[in-house]
């Protein structure tokens, strides 16, 4: 064999390849990841950076609280540039229609020994006086947790190189399968294993993988220290984000550790170009006014975008890609990659490593569902 | 000279003339505009908008560009925070 003979090659070094490399690193598999931009240059950077407990569906709820776990076990060794901020979040409710969901979604998270705490008005206005008066309540879960994606990516991926992994930046890979790695330049590496995790351009490398892009628009702002405390997020997102079709905008601000505060968010299928797109900017922020009027006075210092690796059924492609048994993907994680790349990385290599998962792997194995059709 | 009015910078008293940007308030002031995020002293540089060195605390609000606003009487402004 070359001297480009690894255990495992991992395509993409967003915080899901990261971690995926990190974990095999650490089990003494020889690693190689391979990224055509930089550490943490795709959705990571584009992203918010919210570890959040989420139950859209029990699967979904399993994979973000075991990964959330494993973010609290890694927390004592987070340099302070990850700015880890155990701040909470708290979903908003503007009626009693929404405090019924906060009440189904506290018993739902009391049973599964997440701690809730549901919020009268008066103690949401105490906690976050910038929300518009006369809000019904809210839900706050405080072990939620806010950090900077890019620089965990490059802790994850420092660790793996101190367990000996080689990373390439700056290769874009033309082929992948059957146990190779070919690059655009023609270098090849030959792998036990691969794993693609090239978020929403998983497809581009192997058609036929059902992801789509979901863009996503962010905003923030100068730094006003002490405006939000905890990330808020209102109960309406779920329409929004359940929604596998339409146009759709949702209040969900962050503050960071700076003292700026991101401004999201919004979500579109069908939108491949990265550009601004005006009218979608205007009403995420519209909708951002609606509930927190004050926004209006601070100064908006950037805007951009960023595409999500979205699947039909809203959670991730975790395990061997059907037809190929030694190329695994590690992708499908939409607006949940940060929350749950560390357990993507324990769940997938339990599966090369032939160890017993903590939680079960059958919602997350890529053959639940049906491969999209290439186009001819 | 148009009449000069008064306004306050960092907590002091002081008369600027009519018409003066709150930028040459806080440079009448001896005082500078802001602090980096390295703690470096900051001022006007652009002195159009442009450069975001002159932002102060003006009437309790945070980040205003000092070059572009127009002193007030009995504006409050601070450089301190």
């Amino acid at each position: 064999m070359s001297g480009l003979a690894y255990d495992v090659v991992v395509v993409g070094a967003g915080i899901v390849g990261a971690a995926c490399a990190e974990e095999c690193a650490r089990q003494g598999l020889r690693v190689a990841i391979i990224d055509r931009d930089v550490i943490g240059g795709g959705a990571t950077a584009a992203g918010m950076g919210h570890i959040v407990v989420m139950d859209d569906s029990e699967a979904q709820f399993a994979l973000t609280r075991y990964s959330q776990q494993l973010w609290q076990q890694l927390r004592q060794e987070l340099p302070a540039d990850v700015e880890y901020e155990p701040c909470g979040t708290i979903w908003v409710a503007t009626d009693e229609e929404e405090m019924a969901e906060v009440r189904r979604k506290q018993n739902y998270y009391a049973q599964r020994g997440v701690p809730t705490e549901v919020l009268d008005p008066q103690t949401l206005e105490r906690l976050e006086p910038n929300l518009r008066k006369g809000m019904a309540g809210g839900l706050l879960v405080p072990e939620d947790v806010v950090l900077y994606p890019p620089c965990a990516a490059r802790f994850l991926i420092e660790r793996a190189q101190g367990a000996g992994a080689k990373l390439h930046l700056g290769s874009s890979v033309s082929q992948i399968g059957n146990g190779l790695v070919r690059l655009a330049d023609g270098t090849e590496f030959s792998a036990a294993a691969i794993i693609n995790a090239a978020g929403a351009w998983a497809s581009a490398l192997n058609p036929g993988v059902n992801v789509k892009k979901r863009k996503g628009h962010l905003a923030i702002t100068d730094r006003y220290p002490g405006f939000i405390r905890h990330q808020l997020v209102e109960l309406g997102y779920l329409k929004s984000a359940h929604s596998t079709s339409a146009d759709s905008v949702a209040f969900n601000v962050q503050p960071r550790k700076t003292g700026q505060i991101l401004v999201g968010s919004s979500r579109q299928y069908g939108a491949e170009h990265g550009e601004v797109d005006t009218g979608v900017l205007t009403r995420m922020l519209q909708r951002a006014q609606e509930y927190m009027p004050r926004l209006a006075e601070l100064s908006t210092i950037r805007v951009w975008t960023g595409f999500r690796a979205a699947t039909p059924d809203k959670l991730p492609l975790i395990g061997p890609c059907l037809g190929d048994p030694a190329l695994f993907l590690a992708t499908g994680h939409e607006g949940l990659g940060i929350t749950t790349s560390l357990a993507t990385a324990r769940l997938l290599v339990d599966q090369i490593a032939g160890r017993n998962p903590a939680i079960p792997i059958e919602p997350y194995l890529p053959s639940r569902v049906p491969a999209e059709h290439a186009y001819a | 000279m148009p009449e000069p009015i008064t306004v306050t910078v960092n907590g002091t008293s002081l008369a600027v003339p009519g018409g003066a940007t709150v930028a040459v308030a806080i440079v009448l002031a001896g005082a500078a505009c802001r602090k980096s995020v390295t703690g470096e002293t900051r001022g006007p540089l652009c002195g159009m908008g442009i450069c975001y060195e002159c932002r102060a605390v003006i009437n309790g609000q945070l980040h205003c560009r000092s070059c572009q606003i127009i002193c007030q009487p009995g504006m409050e402004v601070r450089t301190d925070e």
